[in-house]
């Protein structure tokens, strides 16, 4: 009847909308089998009786029953499958939803249907927009008029075959018995509302951008091709797996212990500023706040990594590890991240600083790495890139987590830190003072100003190390107390 | 002739028995379901969240949006060609950047709030230094072959994008140069997602599979399929072992790492239309889902149960973002509006 362009598919085999078509359809035919399906009654026009029309309270009905839903999300569905095109209203054929109340609708024809192979061509809405036009003049709506004549411009080559083919429909049709015409028209219609919809309607057949690669194109030709996938294939078998009991655990823990900290599922305090548009939840807890949250300090015994993911964690880890002369570790780790992170311009002076810092011999702040990550390391720093320090900043996160931080969470310093921890109240704002705070919005501080001041703290806490162990051994001395047994090999100038 | 075909036959018949030797490894490590594991765990009832904030100014479907990590400002991508940053505390519009091209699908804020980047049937990752007096382009990544479906700084030196033309790429934003080119999709690249601990990322494509790959060695690390349709969205469970996707098959998915399989479905009967974004809670515990029947759909991710519905859109949820902090969720559309609830 037309002729099928087959160069654009428009991915009819691989289009984003299929599966939920294809589910669609699944759920129209089951209201249309006979006994279970939805109820059917006969349509009155004028003199004609038209079989097979449903109402939209039936149609409503039958998706709560079948669904175990209730009536507003049934009546969504309906309105999904009438908005793909499977179900047509007959009155109204405009609006593409279902109205729970006595309005009619009919099932379309699978011919009709979004499913099918076909692409929605503009020849056929050509002819569609000719024939209305050969019954009756005028009768075309604006936008299809726009459309029309656009169509007739650039379509104007094959004008003669549209014309004919509209004028063989329009006779074919008048030889039509009246219900099947009439049946068939409102068929019609339908299938243009919902491929051709009015411009400014939401239309279910949007699906957005089209998809550039068809996977299924791509199938192994060659036995490169093959030897590939194995390679591959065996890589992932010998992979080590944990059994999903533990790992499984591990997820349903990390839930739970999460939960207190979740806005969503714990009261946020003193409030959620979301809700009461007061900031001092945020005030409390800013990244280099002098006294923490009982929250905040309760998140650092989670995880290593989140005590160093904080900026004030990280601080009070840092205090802990001076008074215990094992700075060097974090500061090398700092440094580590500074150079993965920061600019390639800056690279190579990095990691020089952080090789006669940290890694040289008789460096002020040696770290204590074994022999073979040092040699990797040293062996690296010659052509320093980003990931250079990996093995041995592994190294030493692994070292600080499973000493140090053991060490850290009983210490004097964490506890004291705990017991200064503010837990704020709640806040209990009336309606009035909820308008107020709505009134007083302010925009928060420039993440370039926060910036700042970390930098400018980064600063100076640069120029106050590193730790000069002799001045501390004479301060000690002076005081009368012992030197503090040594953690790491510190060596001596 | 014959010979080559017997010779790919049998290599063919190799691999299907080298793939049946994964699923045999999977099942041997499979002891424990999530049904098991979370049936002491207490509901979390019904999720009923009010909608806060509606921020109208785009003029077409919004297509992406992404919080900056200080978790007020937020960043969104429309089709009438402009970026817009929003302070989402008063609701104001900070900066507007127009765009080369309006055809955007993707955008993303650097951690710094230094830079954003965006990108779309243009092929090309644009990024801008919206720090200055007013926005400029920083750099213009043009290599790939397709559309850009999606992209994630690093820091501000690097940056990740994912695209129609089946690969991923890893950028050097200061020689604005490839590094590392991740090719084994054989279906447009449609999202990724970056772990926790930024050695690895994910990615989700047309031909169904979600891949792991490592971001030194440049190589897929981990395949996870049972996808029958599109992934639309992916995202990192909090802890970094789990991964959750949403396709259009109507389902979504989380996969367990370490195990190496699919933990648990998320799917209803009554849900028919496609995922378009999903994002978590902090804890990890709800999963906001954006469909294409215009509501996001909140799940429980222990229990596999709807929780929630987020209604009020008037056509597709097209993207959807929880801030670092976890106050609320915001989701975009393309009816032009972005919403926050809580």
């Amino acid at each position: 009847m037309t002729i099928r362009n087959v160069l654009r598919d428009h991915g009819q085999r691989y289009r984003p909308r299929m599966a939920c078509l294809k589910k669609a359809e699944k759920v129209v035919l089951e209201m249309q089998d006979p006994t279970t399906g939805v109820k059917l009654q006969p349509q009155r026009l004028v003199i004609t009786t038209i079989p097979h029309a449903i109402t939209g309270e039936d149609i409503v009905v039958w998706l709560a029953d079948r669904f175990q839903i209730d009536a507003q999300e049934a009546r969504s569905f309906g309105s999904m499958l009438v908005a793909l095109g499977y179900i047509y209203p007959i009155q109204d054929h405009k609006r593409l939803v279902v109205k729970p109340d006595a309005s009619l609708y009919r099932f379309q024809t699978p011919y009709f249907w979004p499913t099918q192979q076909w692409p929605v061509e503009d020849t056929d809405y050509a002819i569609y927009l000719a024939k209305r036009n050969i019954r009756k003049k005028g009768i075309l709506e604006l936008h299809e008029q726009e459309q029309y004549n656009h169509l007739h411009k650039w379509m104007n080559h094959k004008w003669d075959f549209i014309v004919m083919q509209a004028k063989e429909q329009y006779r074919a049709a008048k030889e039509r018995k009246k219900p099947d015409r009439v049946v068939f028209d409102c068929q019609e219609r339908a299938y243009w509302v919902v491929h051709r919809p009015p411009p400014g309607t939401v239309s279910a057949m949007d699906y957005g951008l089209e998809r550039l690669i068809d996977p299924n194109a791509h199938e192994a030709k060659t036995p490169d091709d093959y030897e590939r996938i194995m390679i591959f294939t065996q890589q992932s078998i010998m992979r080590p797996r944990v059994k999903s009991s533990v790992s499984i655990g591990a997820l349903v823990k990390y839930c739970a212990t999460y939960k207190g900290h979740d806005p969503f599922l714990s009261k946020c305090l003193p409030s959620n500023p979301w809700l009461t548009d007061d900031v001092t939840y945020w005030a409390l807890n800013m990244p280099n706040v002098e006294i923490p949250t009982k929250m905040r300090v309760e998140r650092w015994t989670f995880s290593f990594g989140e005590l160093l993911s904080d900026p004030r964690g990280r601080d009070d880890f840092r205090l802990f590890l001076k008074k215990e002369f094992s700075g060097e570790n974090l500061a090398f780790w700092e440094g580590c991240e500074d150079l993965k992170w920061g600019t390639a311009a800056t690279m190579k002076e990095k990691a020089e600083q952080i090789y006669k810092t940290f890694l040289a011999r008789g460096a002020p702040r040696w770290i204590n790495i074994d022999g073979k990550t040092m040699e990797i390391t040293v062996k690296g720093l010659k052509h320093p890139h980003r990931y250079v320090l990996d093995a041995a900043q592994t190294h030493i996160y692994m070292l600080m987590k499973k000493d140090s931080y053991g060490r850290y969470l009983k210490s004097p310093v964490f506890k004291e830190t705990t017991k200064k921890a503010v837990c704020p109240e709640e806040h209990k704002f009336s309606d009035s003072q909820l308008e107020q705070n709505a009134r007083n919005r302010r925009p928060s501080l420039s993440p370039i100003i926060i910036r700042q001041q970390e930098q400018e703290q980064k600063a100076k806490m640069a120029a106050s190390a590193p730790v000069d162990i002799t001045q501390v051994m004479s301060k000690l001395s002076q005081q009368g107390k012992e030197a503090p047994p040594r953690r790491t090999s510190v060596k001596n100038d | 002739m014959a010979a080559e075909k017997a010779e790919m036959d049998a290599l063919k018949k190799e691999c299907d028995g080298l793939r049946a030797q994964i699923e045999a490894a999977r099942k041997a490590v499979n002891d424990g379901s999530m049904s098991a594991a979370a049936s002491g765990v207490a509901s979390v009832g019904r999720v009923q969240l009010k909608l806060r904030k509606t921020l109208k100014g785009h003029l077409a479907k919004i297509y992406a949006m992404h919080w900056s990590a200080d978790s007020r400002q937020m960043v969104s991508a429309s089709q009438d060609g402009k970026l817009l940053i929003w302070d989402c505390f008063t609701g104001n519009k900070l900066v507007a950047v127009p765009l080369k091209s309006a055809w955007v699908m993707s955008v993303a804020f650097a951690p710094s709030g230094n830079l954003v980047a965006s990108g779309g049937l243009d092929n090309i990752c644009t990024v801008y230094n919206i720090k200055a007096a007013s926005p400029k382009t920083l750099r213009e990544l043009d290599a790939h072959t397709g559309y850009l479906s999606c992209c994630r700084f690093l820091s501000d030196t690097e940056i990740l994008t994912a695209s129609g033309d089946t690969t991923c790429c890893l950028w050097d934003l200061e020689t604005g140069k490839q590094k590392v080119i991740f090719t084994n999709h054989i279906g447009d690249c449609m999202s990724l997602a970056l772990s926790p601990d930024m050695n690895t990322f994910i990615s989700g494509a047309c031909d169904s599979l979600a891949k792991l790959w490592d971001l030194r060695e440049g190589a897929c690390k981990q395949t996870f399929s049972g996808h029958t349709s599109d992934i639309n969205a992916i995202s990192f469970f909090q802890s970094g072992n789990a991964i959750i996707t949403g396709s259009d098959d109507c389902q979504c998915k989380m996969y367990d790492l370490r195990s190496d399989q699919e933990v648990i479905c998320y799917q209803d009967a009554s849900l028919n239309a496609g995922v378009t974004s999903l994002a978590l809670s902090s804890s990890g515990r709800l999963i906001f889902a954006g469909y294409d029947d215009f509501n996001c759909h909140i799940w429980d991710s222990l229990k596999g149960e709807k929780v929630g519905v987020l209604s009020g859109h008037d056509n597709r949820v097209s993207c959807t973002g929880v801030p670092d902090d976890g106050m609320g969720v915001c989701t975009g559309s393309w009816d032009s509006f972005l919403k926050l609830w809580n």
